[in-house]
């Protein structure tokens, strides 16, 4: 690393300077959020195990649990096959449009989760929406359902994929892939055999984190889900409801389960990219 | 250095077309259609209709509902707010990245998983953490809770990774060798830094700053316990959004909505300009 080298040639006079910035930064994070994100942790732990105990033996919030890890893994099972996909034909394909699909692909990251729910309604909603009163008299339900939901997640979640695996494609380049295709592969075994072992970690990051936001959206799931008790409820909504209905051991109980699957996941990436990368 | 990141913000930019794209083949093809017709489902035709919607009442309609009292003190909270969080992260996160890439010190590794929790924790839990030491309990004796400096706190909280992913990587490949002949020629740090550096850093933290901008614009869920909603106080645009759609009145949401669109509109348009800027000195 080109910056040991710099640290070992900076003259000791300059070193105050560097401990003063480490401190500065050290103790923003500390106060933003280490200290908050223990407090979560203590606040949970208040009465022992009881709120654990209290909250998982509470047939709603187990079914919202369930609920928010079966629309999680639906969501990256989509945004990992849709995202390796498209970061395939991005990489490799020419196409009309393709600059401008490349930047609205990012979009999902910077539109606001309420505005993502009010869309989907729009187009979606049962009573008055484009798609959505057609769809119903033909039984699928998607607004206020678990279908709109898993779209919900599916939207906010999108690019983390792509993101992930658009880079790693350009940097092995498709010399194997050419090669293969020459000795007769087809495209299947090609993709199979040489382009998926190589953008594997790339694959793999994404899921993680797509599965990590996937668990945690809250805004655009509350407002497509209709928050129905023990139906369309998921965990961060437990959370909001417990806290405003002052149960404060079920909604930190709740909070932490969430966070401890955040920090994991982050946590998870960031020991698996280095040895990777090394 | 890149290592770690999550990088919520790794510049779209990396995805420069390859050098020489094949044509599609009818495969391909067909994959781009599904693609896009999936594409189109979940996310254009829905942003589609809230233009439209907020298109039906005409330009009068859509001035009338955003300039409404309410609707544009939340619009100013908002924006004012985001651009003040922008900027503390224009400081803070060059700083961040400066002491991750050249400093050591024991603990590293942990400030790097810090950096990244705001972007994997849930909002919701986001506002509770926050909440927790700044709330009503606060063991420091701190109660924001309800106030716009709630409201500041949360968005600083969420968009806290954005310029650190970005700049991070860009200075970890800085060549020291034109800091060093700098600084042999008599510069002062802060000349060098001003410079020489940060010249280098400038698209980074732009795109690092309008990636935070987009994202507390739009925030939602880490408020929710926190700031207390008040109307004319603490409500932010996707709060005022939200109160339209349980009101039953899709118009208005979809106006201030379209607002939002804009704003996010504006910076994937910002971001691509740079990147390509970069790619072409590159």
């Amino acid at each position: 690393m080109a910056d040991s080298s710099i640290a070992a040639r900076t003259p000791v006079g300059r070193r105050p300077a560097r401990h003063v910035l480490r401190a500065v930064v050290v103790a923003y994070l500390f106060f933003l959020v280490a200290w908050p994100l223990y407090l979560v942790g203590r606040n949970a732990f208040a009465d022992g195990l009881a709120s654990f105990r209290a909250i998982l033996t509470d047939p709603d919030v187990t079914h919202a649990l369930q609920l928010t890890v079966v629309i999680a893994v639906v969501a990256v099972v989509i945004n990992t096959v849709f995202g390796v996909g498209i970061s395939m034909l991005l990489v490799r394909y020419d196409f009309p449009g393709k600059r401008a699909l490349n930047a609205l692909l990012d979009m999902p990251l910077s539109v606001s989760p309420i505005v993502v729910g009010l869309a989907l309604i729009l187009v979606y909603g049962g009573r008055d929406g484009w798609f959505g009163p057609t769809l119903e008299a033909a039984g699928f339900q998607i607004i206020f359902a678990v279908p709109g939901m898993v779209m919900a997640t599916v939207f906010v979640a999108l690019p983390l994929v792509i993101r992930e695996v658009v880079p790693v494609l350009q940097e092995v380049g498709d010399e194997q892939e050419q090669a293969a295709r020459s000795l007769g592969a087809n495209a299947w075994q090609t993709f199979r055999r040489i382009t998926l072992p190589s953008i594997k970690w790339g694959v793999i990051y994404g899921v993680v984190l797509s599965l990590a936001r996937s668990l945690g959206e809250f805004g655009a799931v509350k407002v497509v889900s209709g928050n129905v008790l023990g139906d369309t409820r998921t965990a961060t909504l437990v959370v909001e409801e417990k806290y405003l209905n002052f149960d404060k051991g079920g909604a930190y109980a709740t909070a932490f389960l969430l966070a401890l699957v955040a920090v994991a996941c982050i946590i998870v990436v960031s020991v698996l990219r280095p040895k990777e990368e090394r | 250095m890149t290592s770690t990141t999550l990088v919520p913000d790794r510049p779209a930019g990396d995805r420069r077309p390859a050098r020489a794209g094949l044509p599609l083949t009818r495969v391909s093809g067909l994959g781009l259609g599904v693609a896009m017709v999936w594409f189109s489902l979940l996310v254009l035709i829905p942003l589609a209709a809230v233009v439209a919607t907020a298109a039906e009442g005409g330009w009068a309609g859509f001035w009338r509902t955003v300039t409404n009292e309410q609707t544009a003190a939340t619009l100013r909270l908002t924006v004012g707010t985001a651009l003040l969080v922008t900027l503390v992260n224009v400081v803070m996160g060059t700083l961040i990245a400066w002491v991750l890439v050249r400093d050591h010190f024991v603990g590293k590794r942990a400030l790097e998983v810090l950096i990244d929790v705001p972007f994997a924790l849930p909002t919701i839990v986001a506002g509770l953490v926050l909440l927790s030491l700044y709330g009503p309990d606060s063991p420091l004796g701190v109660n924001i809770a309800n106030t716009r400096i709630a409201v500041f706190l949360a968005f600083l909280f969420v968009t806290l990774p954005f310029v650190v992913r970005t700049v991070q990587p860009v200075l970890a490949e800085l060549d020291p060798e034109a800091e060093e002949a700098a600084a042999s020629l008599g510069a002062s740090r802060l000349v060098t830094f001003r410079r020489i550096i940060l010249p280098s850093l400038i698209p980074a933290i732009a795109a690092g700053a309008a990636l935070s901008f987009a994202r507390a614009v739009g925030e939602y869920g880490s408020l929710v316990l926190l700031s207390g909603n008040l109307p004319m106080r603490t409500e932010v645009a996707s709060v005022r959004i939200l109160s339209s759609v349980e009101n039953d009145n899709p118009d208005s949401a979809a106006a201030v909505a379209v607002v939002l669109l804009a704003v996010s509109l504006a910076v994937i348009v910002f971001l691509d300009v740079i990147q390509r800027r970069v790619v072409r000195r590159g």
